[in-house]
């Protein structure tokens, strides 16, 4: 078996599971949003029970209208607030957390080996840990609330095995677009994704998140890579409870493998408007942009500002470009300050924001008019994305959006020259 | 189970956010989002769902976020079933999860028109287009899930299962 089949097996107590089967599995943790947790507790209220099936269990994070843009959002968290206090579940409240998919490893609330599931899409995002991590709708959310359990279809698999050393300013977000761009935006629906190969083996858990966070985009069920001493370290002092490695089989069974080799990659972007619509850089031509945005689940890491940090340090944005930085979490956001980040961003002319979703689904904070060009670092570039439906969003990484903010129009980050900060 | 009504149709990948974009997402009652459906692709959606229509789209319908407020909004703006030729996988459990029924139909997407009268059989698969005289074999979803369906969504079904125990 792979390790997609051996989490689900275990977690339905069987012994083995093929791709087709559907197993009611035992939920290990469930984590709502306050943009998906308000229909959880009213689909929950209709059940009939009264107590939830396990708070330790459940976790609820504010992170997409935060601070309340309305009151309307502002009466939504108080009442996940109270559902929280009176159920006794774990919840973290604005300047508490961050972006949920970076709090919920961040906190311990991953666990290796077993099964994670979200309302949000990208929950699979925890599949960097070794677990088996899906999305859910919010009556799927409060369903679980109520028993701890789920049914799931046994996925068939994808191996992306990936080769090579990254070229300086080539990163995993060139990695992940670049594979979208190959499977297609729906290439991989219903599948597990696992990536493999001695390029992940090296990657930090930085980057194992930005690839697992967008297998969504090719519509699959999970992303993960295998656990691994770079797992055990960060998980070291977060996860207190002991737990499983798991691992795929060496005759472990797989759809299609894809090969990919990252010397050979440049840094690329998904243009308007779909995912799979991937360039390299150095075809998109010119560009002009109005906004550029460095945050989101996917690129909203330490390492990420770190990147961007690099380029912008003693620069200045360009004129007529907005360019907001949104750290994934409080402890990315103090983190950033302490290795004098945010020095730079400010220093440059960015604006950085307070740890939440941002601009990147449109909800508040930095939407765009009709006509404007954002160039971000997020995960989504559909109509009407960010704001107006006559706006256009490419989506590059932190280096790419980084250099493009100095230049005001897409920028290839190696062009530029690049001083550390 | 049956549900007919006219084809209203659309393309692949249809997303999430043009099915209900991210600024609605805070309103609670299905009524106002329904106000809202569809709104990235078509303002006008709601006023011709009203009649009770079958949406039909093309590959990978429903893909991006796990926003259950877009199922809901088609729901309520008059959407009697989805037919694609394939789902997204979280928009599909949603759906069911809130009783709109899917079916997923290769071949779809070519065979109807917008205006055509459909009638779609749960229990067999079977996607009749009236207007067309001509028949598509749809996707047989598993027992329980029709369950699901005909309980009117998964709370009810819930209910229903708790009350048993």
């Amino acid at each position: 078996m792979n390790i997609t089949e051996k989490i689900l097996a275990k977690s339905a107590g069987k012994k083995t599971v093929s791709p087709g089967d559907i197993v009611d599995v035992n939920v290990e943790m469930v984590m709502v949003h306050d943009l998906t947790g308000p229909l959880a507790v009213e689909a929950f209220s209709r059940i009939g029970v009264k107590h939830v099936w396990d708070n330790k269990k459940i976790v609820i994070i504010l992170d997409h209208q935060v601070p309340a843009e309305s009151v309307k959002a502002a009466e939504l968290h108080k009442m996940l607030r109270s559902f929280a206090k009176q159920q006794g579940i774990r919840f973290y409240d604005v300047g508490r957390g961050g972006i949920c998919h970076q709090v919920m490893p961040e906190k311990g609330h991953v666990v290796p080996g077993t099964v994670m599931v979200g309302a949000d899409s990208h929950t699979c995002t925890y599949g960097a840990f070794g677990a088996f991590a899906t999305g859910i709708g919010s009556t799927e959310a409060a369903a679980v609330f109520a028993t701890g359990k789920i049914w799931l279809k046994v996925p068939q698999a994808l191996k992306i095995n990936v080769e090579g050393k990254f070229k300086p300013y080539v990163t995993p977000k060139d990695l992940i677009l670049s594979v979208i761009g190959k499977v297609g935006a729906d290439g991989a629906t219903y599948k597990a994704t696992e990536f493999t190969g001695s390029t992940i083996r090296g990657l930090t858990i930085a980057g194992r998140m930005t690839l697992c966070n967008m297998s969504v985009e090719m519509g699959a069920k999970n992303g993960i890579v295998e656990p691994d001493e770079t797992t055990t370290k960060f998980l070291e002092g977060r996860v207190t409870k002991p737990y499983e490695e798991l691992k795929s089989d060496i005759d472990a069974k797989y759809e299609k493998v894809f090969e990919f080799d990252v010397s050979k990659l440049e840094p690329v972007v998904a243009c308007p408007q779909s995912v799979d619509n991937v360039k390299p850089v150095s075809e998109v031509g010119n560009v002009p942009i109005e906004q550029a945005f460095i945050g989101s689940c996917t690129n909203g890491r330490l390492e990420d500002l770190r990147v961007a940090a690099q380029i912008m340090k003693g620069k200045t944005v360009k004129d007529g470009v907005r360019t907001l930085v949104i750290p994934a979490s409080q402890e990315v956001y103090r983190q950033a300050i302490d290795e004098g980040l945010v020095e730079i961003f400010t220093g440059a002319g960015a604006l950085v924001c307070g740890s939440a979703c941002g601009p990147c689904l449109g909800g508040h904070i930095g939407l765009l008019a009709a006509g404007e060009t954002c160039v971000s670092t997020s995960n989504r570039n559909f109509i009407g994305r960010m704001g107006s439906t006559q706006a256009n969003v490419y989506l590059a990484s932190p280096a790419t959006v980084a250099a493009s903010a100095l230049t005001g129009r897409i920028t290839d980050p190696r062009t530029l020259e690049a001083k550390k900060p | 189970m049956r549900v007919s009504g006219p084809a209203v149709k659309f393309g692949n990948n249809i997303d999430t956010d043009v099915i209900l974009p991210g600024k609605y997402l805070i309103l609670t009652n299905p009524t106002d989002l329904a106000k809202h459906a569809l709104e990235g692709l078509d303002p006008t959606f709601p006023e011709k769902a009203k009649r009770g229509v079958i949406v039909v789209g093309g590959k990978n319908f429903g893909c991006g976020s796990s926003r259950e407020q877009a199922p809901l909004a088609l729901k309520y703006s008059g959407v009697r079933c989805v037919a694609a030729e394939s789902f997204a996988r979280i928009f599909f459990r949603n759906s069911i999860n809130i009783g709109l029924p899917v079916v997923e139909c290769p071949g779809i997407l070519a065979s109807v028109q917008t205006d055509d009268e459909l009638c779609i059989d749960f229990d067999t698969g079977e996607i009749r287009n009236v207007t067309k005289d001509k028949a598509l074999k749809g996707m047989k979803l598993p027992a329980f899930i029709l369950e699901i369906l005909s309980d009117g969504g998964l709370i009810e079904n819930l209910q229903k299962r708790m009350k048993k125990k």
